[in-house]
């Protein structure tokens, strides 16, 4: 068949305040094609994709639709274009049936008859092979479902130009092969398919061609036929960076936390940690590694006893009174007087850790109010440790009583950790302390791992990027869907080890 | 209780349940579209006091008395006065995007208190001596359907009330069909429940949530309004009618957010509010106590839908809370 460009983009540049999240990237999906875009967390994927829905406007870079220049602003200039996105948190009524749903903001008659709408829907469905119920409700529906309805949404509005965030992210293996399938028959039909992933099996298995991003920056654009897993994961992960972190040797490693065949369920109902079993030493940095949404964030909660643990143990050595003692059946506050301290930046940073709108010495307080013994706030001690973290950390704030919200992220973040360092904990779980942070700031957050490393302090770093992890931890555990992937030593391993692991994940599940 | 006793308390109850439903179809509309109005008994006031307005100018000019007409003014002044007031809470909550649960009440406070004010000053023009009152314009809203009288005890029960109460029973019905059967109620649930997924597929969010909350205001002035033309017999008095503003609110929740459910609660609420005074060996602090049966069956309700744990009977998701489109 004839190819016929679709979208085109040409020098497209994006960025947010001083962060580039697009770096001029030149792209071309053709009519009858799926194009997968591959890429780390943070290389600019998803920015990529709003930019050609409308959701963001780029700064630079033009953009082209069937060989000619448009410009969209807005989702509805994208749907006028025949542009459809799924996005990856779908944009549902819960309470409406799936017709409700699909014909919600159409015009059309007054009075709708969800008949006509559900004849229709049969069509689309009859013709890609989608198995759905027009009359059941949302909220009755599986996560696959509602991702079937997402997609006939899109295509009930005529759409030709089909993007798909992350659509296997949520589905199981035998889903994400029914997908698939819908896609491929999509593409005979004609339509341009632009797939967003980072598992590099799927890629293989379904696209005609693969776009690369890392960090913001096009890297090139691949045809699957002719390309590896390795290749594709060294475009992805890029050459090996220098950064210079001071790493000690670990001293008197003893075993502080023994983590045994630990398996949660999340709310959905998904097993989002299997048979997790790991030792974190005191005295040593314990590096994870893992695509975002593999388990990181629910392994972090179920040590500080935020998650539910289905099965499996935590045993926590206690180094002042020598006792084991198993942390799945205690309490946050249990666990975190023990010296169990999280750490958690969450996606907004101001989320888990502090409060927005309260001052620095009344975030600090938050930690300690349960000290004081008079019906009056102390405010003595939380204002000296407040005073302690800005010299000490160079926070960057007109003083210590302005709201944290007001703070730039990377002050925000350093107070946070600051404060959990402050109650001198035998355990620090950090997740993602450096992210959006600039190099110098990040630089204090290693240091300050480090010197809690040699205080003896069994230090676990969730981090995104692999330079930093191979350079500062002493092990790194790789995870992947919620199942652990391999650990490996931090001083001989190389990324594009790790790379493999991180993406290896489902490959044993599927038969592709 | 003797049967014609019984057959007058159904008449009081279904009389006073046309300013409830009047009240909590307005407020079920205005809340379809995510917007709790707690002004509901500060504009029930206003609508009733508009009417009052258009009363006393009609009935001090030189036209000749025409019961027709009177009934014509007074809803128009009382539609006028009502969406005056609603807007306030419109321009608020929709466009400043304040807290809607303070500037409700806010405007209950306000609109009550305005309401006492136009109606002593009404009552001041007037002579002073008694409570402003139009006994004419009284007997042209309680003209009972024509062959009422003819038909026994079915014809007292049915048929024997003010053209209103037919009035509130049409537009719930209406409402409800509107609201699940038409586009416009599709587009207008889906702002009540998601409005960033109305916005994505091309809803006007803030379109719809004024308009919603108008008409549902000027429905709820009529309950008002309905209120002293009829039941009342066109008598004003001060502070009346917020416990019947309260009394709707709770009435949607008993409604579980249907017009047509709200028709039967009505009269049951109805029921429930009038039952102390025919309960002959009460003292007055005795019905006092039985009016406050229909927030105890609110409550309830709210048990057990609770309980039930049924999406369908649930508010809209995101009932009281302001839409931001993401700004990013």
């Amino acid at each position: 068949m004839e190819l016929k460009p679709a979208i085109e983009l040409r020098n497209i540049t994006k960025t947010f305040g001083s962060v580039v999240a697009n770096k001029n990237v030149n792209l071309t999906v053709n009519y009858a094609e799926i194009l997968s875009i591959l890429g780390e967390n943070g290389s600019g994927k998803t920015t990529l994709m709003n930019m050609i829905s409308g959701i963001y406007y780029p700064d630079e870079g033009q953009i082209s639709i069937n060989g000619e220049e448009v410009v969209i602003s807005s989702p509805k200039d994208a749907f006028n274009y025949k542009i459809g996105m799924i996005h990856q948190h779908f944009k549902l009524v819960d309470v409406f049936s799936a017709t409700e749903n699909i014909i919600l903001g159409l015009k059309g008659k007054g009075r709708y008859n969800p008949k006509d709408a559900a004849i229709k829907i049969k069509e689309i469905s009859d013709k890609y092979g989608f198995e759905i119920d027009p009359s059941k409700k949302i909220h009755e529906m599986s996560v696959s479902e509602k991702q079937t309805v997402e997609i006939i949404k899109v295509l009930y509005r005529g759409a030709d130009i089909l993007i798909l965030d992350e659509p296997t992210a949520v589905l199981t293996p035998q889903e994400t092969q029914k997908l698939f399938a819908i896609l491929r028959k999509m593409k005979e039909d004609g339509k341009a398919i632009i797939i967003i992933t980072h598992k590099l099996h799927e890629v293989l298995s379904l696209s005609d061609r693969v776009a690369v991003l890392r960090k913001g920056e096009y890297i090139g654009t691949v045809n699957t036929t002719a390309t590896s897993e390795t290749e594709l994961t060294e475009m992805m992960v890029g050459k090996k960076i220098s950064l210079n972190i001071n790493r000690s040797e670990p001293i008197g490693a003893e075993d502080r936390l023994v983590v045994n065949d630990l398996e949660c369920i999340n709310r959905e109902g998904v097993k989002i940690l299997d048979d997790i079993s790991f030792t974190a030493k005191a005295g040593e940095i314990l590096g994870i590694a893992g695509i975002a949404g593999s388990g990181q964030r629910e392994l972090l909660e179920a040590i500080a006893g935020l998650q539910k643990v289905q099965f499996g143990e935590i045993i926590y050595n206690d180094p002042k009174t020598g006792k084991s003692e198993n942390l799945k059946d205690k309490t946050p506050l249990q666990i975190r007087e023990l010296g169990v301290r999280l750490s958690f930046v969450p996606e907004d940073r101001l989320g888990m850790g502090l409060v927005g709108n309260m001052d620095i010495i009344d975030n600090m307080m938050l930690r300690s109010y349960r000290k004081g013994k008079s019906i009056f706030l102390e405010r003595k001690s939380p204002k000296d440790l407040a005073q302690h973290i800005i010299e000490d950390l160079e926070v960057v704030t007109p003083g210590a009583t302005t709201p944290v919200r007001r703070l730039s992220g990377g002050n925000v973040q350093k107070v946070l950790v600051g404060r959990e360092i402050a109650a001198s904990p035998t355990v620090l779980m950090a997740a993602y302390p450096v992210r959006g942070l600039d190099i110098n700031s990040s630089y204090t957050i290693y240091n300050l791992l480090n010197a809690q490393k040699e205080k003896g302090v069994a230090v676990i770093f969730v981090g995104e990027d692999l330079d930093v992890l191979i350079e500062l931890c002493d092990r790194i555990m790789v995870i992947g869907g919620g199942r652990v992937t391999g650990i490996v030593d931090g001083r001989n391993v190389t990324k594009e080890e790790i790379g493999l692991l991180m993406t290896k994940s489902h490959g044993g599940e599927q038969n592709d | 209780m003797s049967f014609a006793l019984l057959v007058t308390f159904i008449q009081q109850a279904i009389r006073l349940s046309s300013t409830l439903l009047l009240g909590s179809t307005g407020e079920i509309i205005t809340e379809k579209s995510g917007n709790l109005n707690l002004g509901t008994p500060g504009i029930m006031a206003s609508g009733a006091i508009s009417g009052i307005v258009g009363a006393y100018f009609y009935t001090s000019s030189s036209l000749t008395f025409n019961p027709v007409i009177s009934i014509l003014i007074t809803i128009l002044c009382s539609i006028v006065g009502s969406l005056l007031i609603t807007l306030i809470y419109c321009f608020l909550t929709i466009t400043l995007k304040t807290n809607q649960n303070v500037t409700g009440l806010a405007l209950t406070t306000f609109g009550v208190g305005i309401s006492n004010f136009i109606g002593s000053l009404i009552n001041q023009q007037m002579g002073g001596t008694s409570v402003a009152a139009f006994p004419e314009i009284g007997k042209a809203y309680r003209t009972p359907l024509p062959f009422a009288e003819n038909l026994g005890v079915f014809g007292d029960i049915f048929l024997s009330y003010g053209f209103m109460t037919y009035l509130a029973i049409i537009i719930a019905v209406a409402a409800g069909f509107v609201i699940t059967k038409t586009r416009i109620g599709l587009n207008l649930r889906s702002v009540g429940e998601n409005p960033a997924t109305a916005d994505a597929a091309g809803v006007n969010v803030s379109r719809y949530k004024y308009v919603a909350t108008l008409i549902g205001g000027a429905v709820s002035g009529l309950g008002g309004l309905y209120y002293v033309m009829d039941f009342a017999a066109a008598n004003w008095q001060n502070n009346i009618l917020d416990q019947f503003g309260w009394l709707s609110v709770a009435l949607v929740i008993f409604a579980v957010w249907r017009p047509n459910f709200a028709i039967l609660g009505s009269i049951v609420f109805g029921a429930l509010y009038v039952i102390g005074s025919f309960l002959l060996n009460l003292g007055p602090k005795d019905q006092e106590l039985l009016k406050i049966l229909p927030y105890v069956v609110t409550i309830l309700v709210l048990v057990f839908i609770s309980m039930r744990d049924k999406k369908e009977n649930q508010p809209p998701e995101s009932l009281g809370l302001s839409y931001f489109r993401e700004e990013r």
